[in-house]
């Protein structure tokens, strides 16, 4: 995987895993709602047993068996340690997520799990405030085969508490029939066919930095001024009936019912919608460059001794290059973990040489990382999103 | 022997005032505490110290006037709706309904099987693009090939009308069923028409229902964010939704409890004009 070298370490630290979770497909919306509700009740589970380990992670964002009902790689690891892993598909937002779990945090009470799957700017936020434990590296031998572009990120540069889950690209996501030239440009996303019918993501970096960088803007680098000016670019796109909604899951929903025609969405889900609809979505990286953003394991301050070394035995097992591949093939995300690829050969051809899951050089070069923010910024910044949204 | 006589009311009420202590006035203590704080200089997102701040309840109100005002209109408007379809019905309940009324009942109640959520999002599926209902619509020339059905302010209030229906239609039909035949006969027997009869008595004997149903509807549709998310867009969010979003989103604790707090006041100072002038001291 020498393959990504022209990307900066940034970039890197995200190439790795938001395809598949996002993948909410027809049907399916509800859950980005009824994360709306769910939000403001408990999560996880109680019980910290000696044997057990609890996993919170994004909706549809592990390798699942519709007819057994059962997630087939974590069974595994369970029947080959012992462990049983609890996992709760109950990570819908980042922000929410972190809401609900913040004031057990501060008080050091049990939130409920022993992992948790945040991106990588609320990994950042984590770690600064000491809501993360780091791991034993003895735990986890398979650490090295995490990608060398992923292997040193700003906010974890040894990767001493955190591992990348999958990697996730934003872009433009579009019906085909509706946009038969496809959408390459904000101009294409904008143009009047999809007036009143165009979706953009809740999560703010994927959205503004799609924008920016179709503004010439490098979101490596980007000032609060720049990102004003595509807050109000928003705001406008908003109020003149452009924009219908901006939402986090519930798009690929929109885009299958005909409310959308043409998004700024995850990669992961276009490339399943496509293939469950037979090719009438797809997904391109924005000529101008599209966002690079990875979700991380990460074992939170509140987890127990004995589920702290279960988790860190589950994150081994998820970074043996076999396990990895086989999650991929049903993610769809990019994989972080090397020899992963190889692997995928052998159970998924087709998927080995698929530009989501292993990108190539070229198409990594054209992803970005939006540069992170102060704490100052953060809450500024997202303040300004909120209120182009309406909020 | 007459002390226990004494301390019986307050035994029974004991338990209601420790669950309300618990899990209401506690809370409201914390969020007032809350609504006052600013940023810790240099803190880290989401930390907060008391400096005291009566300043962010005038900064939250100014900065989400509209959506208040929203709030307000539209749940005015599904009151309104619900009323003028609850009524009918419940009258027709309790008086026409014969051997009917169980099974019309439990029609009315039956959408409470289903969650809240769910219903609301196969509003959205129903009215959406690929729905049967918009195709249809357009293809009668009743809406125009433009127009959509989701994502605006009708669909929102439409969607708050349907959810607390029931909640109308229920008090409605308690008081209308309530009704003795027999002063209406009165008024028959004393020269009134159908319709003085029911202006002059059924409509101010069924008064408390309107009024216990108007607040149950009102007073939930005022705060809610659940059909305003799900049904509307950008351009139709409600005070709940930027409560969501400040205390989720943007984890802004202090607006959001600000924001809670004048949402409360703003709906207890209405619903008291309201039932001082509505006059029905047998409600409450």
């Amino acid at each position: 995987m020498a393959k990504e070298r022209s990307l900066s370490p940034e970039a890197r630290s995200i190439l790795g895993t938001q395809i598949s979770r996002r993948a909410v497909l027809a049907g399916a919306g509800g859950i980005g709602a009824a994360g709306l509700l769910v939000a403001c009740g408990g999560g996880g589970d109680n019980a910290s047993a000696e044997n057990t380990v609890r996993w919170g992670n994004w909706p549809l964002y592990l390798d699942f068996d519709e007819a057994s009902k059962t997630y087939p790689t974590l069974v595994k690891f369970s029947e080959k340690t012992g462990i049983d892993a609890k996992y709760f598909e109950d990570y819908n937002d980042n922000d929410e997520f972190f809401g609900k779990v913040q004031a057990q945090l501060k008080l050091g009470e049990d939130i409920g799990y022993d992992v948790v799957t945040p991106t990588d700017w609320m990994a950042a936020r984590w770690i600064r405030l000491g809501y993360a434990q780091k791991y034993d590296a003895a735990n986890i031998p398979n650490k090295v085969n995490i990608l060398d572009s992923l292997a040193s990120p700003s906010y974890d540069p040894n990767r001493e508490s955190t591992l990348t889950w999958q990697g996730i690209m934003g872009g433009f996501g579009w019906n085909v029939q509706k946009n038969p030239k496809g959408i390459r440009t904000l101009d294409d996303l904008f143009a009047p066919q999809n007036k009143g019918k165009i979706v953009v993501l809740t999560e703010m970096r994927d959205t503004i930095g799609v924008i920016l960088l179709g503004q010439g803007v490098d979101i490596t680098k980007v000032t609060e001024d720049q990102f004003m000016n595509a807050v109000d670019f928003v705001a406008k796109k908003i109020s003149d009936g452009w924009i219908r909604g901006v939402k986090g899951n519930e798009y690929a929903e929109d885009l299958t019912s005909g409310d959308a025609t043409a998004v700024i969405g995850w990669s992961g889900d276009m490339f399943i919608l496509a293939s469950e609809n037979e090719g009438k979505f797809d997904f391109a990286i924005p000529e101008s460059g599209g966002t690079i953003s990875g979700d991380n394991l990460m074992i939170p301050s509140t987890a127990s001794a004995a589920g702290k070394a279960n988790a860190e035995k589950m994150i081994n097992y998820y970074y043996e290059p076999a396990v990895a591949a086989e999650v991929a093939a049903y993610v769809n995300y990019v994989c972080p973990v090397k020899g992963a690829q190889a692997e995928m050969e052998k159970i998924a051809p087709e998927l080995a040489t698929s530009e989501y899951i292993f990108p190539t050089e070229k198409t990594a070069s054209r992803l970005n990382v939006f540069r992170s923010l102060t704490p100052d910024e953060e809450t500024k910044w997202a303040e300004a999103f909120q209120q182009a949204q309406g909020n | 022997m007459t002390l226990p006589k004494v301390r019986v009311p307050y035994l029974l009420l004991f338990p209601g005032f420790a669950f309300l202590f618990t899990f209401f006035i506690l809370p409201i203590i914390n969020l007032a505490q809350t609504s006052t704080q600013t940023r810790v200089s240099g803190g880290d997102t989401g930390q907060y110290e008391q400096t005291l701040a009566f300043s962010n309840y005038v900064n939250a109100f100014l900065d989400n006037k509209e959506q208040f005002g929203r709030s307000f209109v539209y749940a005015t408007l599904a009151t309104i709706l619900a009323l003028a379809i609850a009524y009918p019905l419940a009258y027709a309940i309790a008086f026409k309904a014969g051997k009917f009324k169980n099974i019309l009942l439990v029609l009315v109640v039956a959408p409470f099987f289903t969650s809240f959520l769910l219903r609301t999002i196969a509003w959205k599926q129903i009215l959406g693009e690929e729905g049967f209902v918009v195709p249809g619509l357009r293809s009668l020339h009743i809406i125009g090939q433009q127009t959509t059905l989701t994502s605006t302010s009708v669909a929102v209030v439409a969607g708050m009308t349907y959810n607390f229906l029931p909640f109308m239609t229920l008090p409605l039909y308690a008081s209308l069923e309530r009704i003795d035949p027999r002063t209406i006969e009165a008024a028959g027997d004393l020269y009134a028409n159908g319709i003085t009869a029911f202006r002059r008595v059924t409509m101010p004997l069924s008064l408390p229902g309107v009024v216990a149903g108007t607040l149950l509807t009102f007073i939930p549709a005022a705060g809610d964010y659940v059909n305003a998310a799900i049904l509307g867009s950008p351009n139709t969010k409600m005070i709940g939704n930027v409560i969501e979003s400040r205390y989720f989103k943007i984890v802004d604790y202090p607006t959001a409890a600000a924001l809670s707090f004048t949402l409360m006041a703003a709906i207890l100072i209405l619903v008291t004009l309201y039932i001082r002038k509505a006059g029905t001291e047998e409600l409450v």
